[in-house]
């Protein structure tokens, strides 16, 4: 009886969670095509609901009822794995994100190495999708996103490093109560933007999505997906993005926390604090999306070998050094 | 000048640019024209849905002399003719296949008694083929209930004619 109350209590919580990503992965794929369309002068989305907010719902049932076609020379087991590993995988990783500082599934101390564990994981939903579609173009597609995420998890984690350093600590609550005096956007802003460009990498996002280049390769990995695993895809990928958005603004943008310490602004909950932060990373990452041509796939890899990972790591070494000199040290 | 493109890189200087453009069109106004609800200006001359006028007593225009069926490019119109009590030559058939048109305006333009005209209406998709068979009487009414845009449209052409 006890354990099933333990399960009902950490299933519940898990939904708790979990349905509202899954709505605001829906909401943040209307409000990306919204923002895409309003910079090209376009409306965008704007027939279903109001102000088109059950756009992707209806996308989304459509997806349902379509067919899902798995091509005859196909591997059907590793077929159908490939997007349940993504989305699950991207979902999963939501569980250390803490919302405020009560709301967190799994308080772990290791919460940094957990994301950073499951979102190098997720490049295997990628390949596997890739290789068992057995045609050329999802093939190479999935090459090149696995070489071009396993590059940017490079700088990411050299980045995450340096705000390591300032923290202490691996767990994400320490990491964000560790900004209460000054956000690590101030002292890091470099890192913070060699970190926005290597989640956009990371994400496949443009100026980076190679991987899907339509005029080359059809839609890379995803060319021979259907109906709801196509959708499971999606959903991986903007979960995904959320999920990169939320880890940015707790390293750098203090999370939950009011950008200054005064009344008003701190009766605030702290999970609108996240919210508007998390809301604030996505605008850009739209914002991006429509202002950038794609860059060619050597350009990619040299910024991410070449440029990236040497700055990032000079700017540990700096880190390093500065905190070690003025005896900054965390204890 | 290599020192001034590295700073440019470095600091992203054109991507910011580019950031503060984005934003700027986000609330310029938008140029999308909600197309069932709102429809775009169309020109006098627009070429669409065929139609026969009358006279304003009631009398076709048309006095079958088989022009616009010479110059058809795409042979979609044909017409048969009689001559009536009253000694006038009148069609007694004309069909003209929409399926096969390719709206280039010459049976307008060859017509010497504005009978057969193309008018403002493009939204006349249907669920058949048959249904784009036109015949005489459908035209006549196309006529009939687009009569007042389609002298409007015709007198403000006439000075460029």
């Amino acid at each position: 009886m006890e354990t099933f109350l333990q399960i009902y209590n950490e299933t519940y919580k898990i939904l708790l969670l979990l349905v509202p990503i899954l709505i605001s992965v829906a909401l943040i794929v209307w409000f990306d095509r919204r923002v895409w369309g309003f910079v090209q002068k376009r409306k965008g989305p704007n027939v279903v609901g109001p102000f088109g907010l059950f756009q992707t719902l209806a996308d989304a049932l459509k997806y349902i009822f379509k067919e899902i076609i798995i091509p005859a020379s196909a591997n059907k087991i590793v077929f159908i794995l490939a997007p349940i590993i993504t989305m699950t995988l991207a979902l999963s990783a939501w569980a250390v994100i803490p919302l405020s500082d009560k709301m967190v599934i799994a308080d772990i101390n290791v919460g940094i190495l957990y994301i950073f564990a499951i979102s190098s994981l997720s490049v295997y939903g990628i390949i596997m999708g890739g290789w068992a579609s057995n045609s050329k173009y999802p093939f190479l597609g999935a090459i090149r996103s696995a070489a071009q995420m396993v590059s940017y998890e490079v700088s990411i984690g050299i980045i995450i490093i340096n705000v390591l350093l300032c923290v202490g600590s691996l767990n994400l609550k320490d990491i964000v109560m560790a900004q209460q005096n000054l956000w690590f956007v101030v002292p890091l802003f470099p890192m913070f933007v060699v970190f926005f460009i290597s989640a956009l990498a990371e994400t496949n996002r443009p100026p980076f999505d190679l991987p899907e280049a339509e005029a080359e390769l059809v839609a890379g990995y995803q060319t021979e997906y259907s109906g709801m695993m196509y959708a499971m895809f999606w959903l991986g990928e903007y979960a995904n993005i959320l999920l990169l958005c939320a880890l940015g603004s707790i390293l750098f943008l203090g999370g939950w926390l009011s950008p200054v310490d005064i009344y008003p602004l701190n009766a605030i909950p702290g999970i609108f604090w996240m919210i508007f932060k998390i809301l604030i990373l996505f605008f850009m990452f739209a914002l991006i999306k429509a202002i950038v041509p794609r860059y060619r796939y050597d350009q990619l890899m040299r910024l991410g070998w070449k440029i990236f990972l040497p700055f990032s790591l000079i700017y540990v070494v700096l880190t390093a050094s500065f905190l070690v000199y003025f005896d900054l040290l965390p204890k | 000048m290599k020192l001034n493109r590295f700073f440019k890189i470095i600091f992203l200087s054109e991507f910011i640019k580019g950031i503060f453009i984005a934003i700027k069109e986000i609330f310029s106004k938008k140029k999308t024209i909600n197309y069932p609800f709102e429809k775009g200006k169309i020109s006098p001359r627009f070429r669409g849905e065929h139609a026969l006028r009358r006279y304003p007593n009631g009398e076709e225009r048309c006095i079958a002399c088989k022009l616009c069926e010479a110059v058809c490019p795409a042979q979609a119109i044909t017409i048969e003719n009689e001559e009536r009590s009253d000694g006038s030559r009148k069609t007694t058939r004309y069909d003209i296949d929409m399926l096969k048109c390719i709206y280039c305006g010459l049976c307008e333009e060859s017509c010497p008694v504005d009978a057969i005209v193309q008018g403002p209406n493009f939204e006349f998709s249907t669920e058949t083929r048959e249904e784009l068979y036109y015949n005489k009487e459908k035209l006549l009414e196309n006529g009939d209930r687009w009569e007042s845009v389609l002298a409007e449209n015709i007198k403000l052409d006439k000075p460029y004619r």
